[in-house]
């Protein structure tokens, strides 16, 4: 058994969280470079341009690249052999991302559905965060960050296609998913496609694709290669940087499957599109 | 592709000149409203009372800026999507207003009021909130301060850049830009 102090959980979350919605992520970094380079577009060039240099200015100032600093996103991995000595892993994963937003000056997003009253007096600074726990063996505690803004969320979308469409279909349906959404998920942008699992697991995987590092491969093969045709086939729609028409406008699409076996019922194939916006703020912590 | 410098409040002359693509530095006076600020601004002009503030000329930001860190003007503080505002919007075109910043797309209603009352959208860079938050010379809390991220401010900014998606002529630069672009 290895005993991890609830303190430095919270610690280490508070200061992820103030880093990673102040300092672009290499990948993103790396990726808008590239873009800027292949952009065939002025005015997307601008565009690239100024998010270059808001990246740059974030950073030096230790202030938010976007003011939309999101919903508090957590996928967690507890080891079995892991033990939390002073508190609730859960509590300290609401008082870290607590302390990270008010000591950050981050904005706080969470709202009641139906009054649309801010949470920060009743519930606490853009309390509650989404978790996904998972129980693994060792005696580690793997957290992974997100801050999600709400436009690329509101552009997301899931379906249940009829198994016979297939692989046409999944492309058919991504194809629609980014062509409505166009300028509002503010492109370049990162398409996150979760399929098969059930209906709720393919929107949690395409989340969670949304954390693998852009440029990197796929380790099924078929699924890399299809993810290469999908993201030219989405570039040949001219949306653009910020929708302004371009030739850049996503920069990876990422698939991730239900395993093992990538799996779904046999009636059944569910797909999820979940996009993530320029201002990619993600963040791993090992504990 | 013009570029022009311009002063607020607007006139039916300075939005008159403006298309779609053009560049647009702005410097004067914003005022910043959201969804819920929008619906108390829009069910004040139904009663027919006064506004928070001169709705005849202004240019509204759709932002919800980040808390300022102590010595700071503002925030963050880049551009919301606008479609939210879509319901309100025409009103408040027909009663004075002359210019709209945000990011993403506008229904026919919002472009319609833009041709019919003359006024025109503004698209700013989103996610770029730590460079806009650099033109933003004074900022305060005008109306509705229990709305948090979402009061009315009024802003000071200068030299503040944006590009006119929707102009008085019912072009729109997101419909345009594409078709250029597309490839199929």
């Amino acid at each position: 058994m290895r005993t991890i102090a609830y303190n430095d959980i919270v610690k280490a979350i508070r200061d992820t969280i103030i880093y990673s919605t102040t300092h672009l992520s290499e990948d993103m970094l790396k990726a808008l470079q590239e873009a800027l380079q292949k952009e065939e577009s002025p005015v997307s060039r601008a565009v690239l341009e100024q998010l270059l240099e808001n990246a740059q200015l974030a950073a030096k100032e230790t202030k938010p690249l976007c003011q939309d600093t999101g919903l508090a996103i957590f996928f967690v991995k507890v080891g079995e052999d892991v033990k939390i000595e002073g508190g609730s892993l859960k509590s300290a994963i609401y008082e870290g991302t607590q302390k990270g937003y008010e000591e950050g000056y981050l904005r706080a997003s969470t709202c009641d559905c139906f009054t649309r009253q801010n949470l920060k007096d009743k519930v606490g600074y853009n309390l509650p965060p989404i978790i996904y726990f998972d129980i693994v063996p060792g005696d580690k505690l793997e957290i992974e960050f997100a801050a999600k803004g709400g436009g690329s969320e509101n552009g997301s979308r899931a379906t249940m296609l009829a198994p016979a469409q297939g692989i046409p279909g999944i492309r058919a349906f991504v194809k629609e998913v980014v062509s409505n959404a166009g300028p509002n998920v503010c492109p370049p942008i990162v398409v996150g496609i979760g399929i098969g699992g059930s209906f709720d697991m393919a929107a949690v995987m395409s989340k969670h694709a949304l954390f693998r590092n852009i440029g990197s491969s796929n380790p099924d093969p078929e699924l890399d290669k299809l993810e290469k045709e999908i993201q030219e086939e989405l570039n040949k729609l001219g949306i653009g940087a910020m929708g302004m028409g371009g030739t850049q406008t996503v920069l990876a699409v990422h698939i991730e499957t239900y395993q093992p076996g990538r799996m779904c019922h046999i009636a059944s194939l569910p797909v999820a599109v979940n996009i993530q916006c320029h201002s990619s703020r993600h963040a791993h912590i090992t504990l | 592709m013009a570029e022009y410098k311009l002063q607020t409040p607007l006139s039916d002359e300075d939005v008159s000149k403006l298309k779609a693509g053009d560049i647009v530095y702005l410097s004067g006076t914003l005022y910043t409203a959201r969804d819920a600020a929008h619906k108390r601004l829009v069910e004040l002009i139904e009663k027919g009372e006064k506004l928070p503030f001169e709705l005849q000329g202004a240019v509204i930001y759709y932002v919800g800026p980040t808390p300022p860190k102590p010595g700071e003007v503002i925030g963050s503080a880049g551009p919301t999507t606008s479609y939210r505002m879509d319901s309100y919007a025409p009103t408040l075109i027909e009663h004075g207003l002359k210019g709209m910043i945000g990011k993403g797309k506008r229904n026919e209603a919002v472009k319609e009021a833009c041709k019919k009352y003359k006024a025109v959208y503004f698209g700013a860079v989103g996610g770029a909130g730590a460079l806009l938050a650099k033109r933003i010379k004074e900022a305060e809390v005008i109306a509705y301060p229990e709305l948090g991220p979402e009061a009315v401010r009024r802003l000071v900014v200068e030299d503040f850049p944006v590009v006119v998606v929707n102009d008085t002529y019912g072009n729109d630069l997101y419909e345009e830009g594409r078709k250029e672009w597309a490839k199929e």
